[in-house]
């Protein structure tokens, strides 16, 4: 069996998600196994009444590409949320959500979107993760 | 010679990396062992993209070719 990809999302902008999801369906598409790890700013933008929207983008993004970008979103090109769930009916694709940010957050796992399958430690991640390679964004 | 009979057809035209091959993932597994699916694309890194699918999933890539903008692609479910 492949290895899994691991995925960290630590960043909770529209355009690192976006990046992190299409790594997701690509691995999903190839058979790999993925297994997403939500910390802080990813694990908010995961919050169920946020509706699979984040926090608008990050610093380096440009005038003009953060407005090309924005259009693409608001036109429904580009969801980030729809391609998660689509990488998971795909293929065998985890989502959990950091334990230690859950406290911090003061998160329970009923506030989180369904498509988080439930909530991991760090040690779980990186036992699961083996001698994959692991990203983190 | 025997014109190759499609069972599936794709129609990735105009979307972005990486949904050629997420729907060509969804589209195949719906196929029997033996079927041939077509994909039409505009992603220009799709014919790379295709070619690693195929090698790593181990469906073979029967055809690849492009006519103007869009690239065509055969595929056998393994």
């Amino acid at each position: 069996m492949d290895d899994p990809l691991s995925i960290v999302i630590f960043s909770g902008t529209d355009d690192r998600l976006t990046a992190a999801s299409v790594f997701a369906a690509g691995a999903a598409a190839l058979g790999r196994p993925v297994r997403i790890l939500l910390q802080y700013w990813g694990l908010e933008a995961f919050r169920a009444d946020r509706s699979g929207r984040g926090s608008a983008l990050s610093p380096e993004a440009s005038t003009s590409g953060a407005a090309a970008l924005n259009a693409a979103i608001a036109a429904g090109q580009v969801n980030w949320a729809e391609t998660f769930r689509m990488s998971k009916e795909l293929g065998e694709v985890e989502i959990h959500a950091c334990a230690q940010s859950m406290e911090i957050l003061k998160l329970q796992p009923t506030d989180l979107d369904p498509m988080v399958d439930g909530v991991e430690g760090i040690a779980g991640f990186i036992a699961a993760a083996g001698s994959g390679q692991v990203l983190f964004i | 010679m025997t014109t190759l009979e499609i069972a599936a057809r794709v129609d990735a035209k105009g979307l972005a990396c990486p949904m050629p091959i997420v729907k060509t993932a969804q589209a195949m597994k719906g196929l029997a062992s033996g079927q041939l699916l077509e994909l039409l694309a505009t992603d220009p890194g799709s014919t790379k993209d295709l070619e690693a699918w195929s090698k790593s999933t181990g469906n073979p890539l029967v055809e690849s070719s492009v006519d103007g903008a869009v690239f065509r692609f055969v595929l056998r479910k393994k």
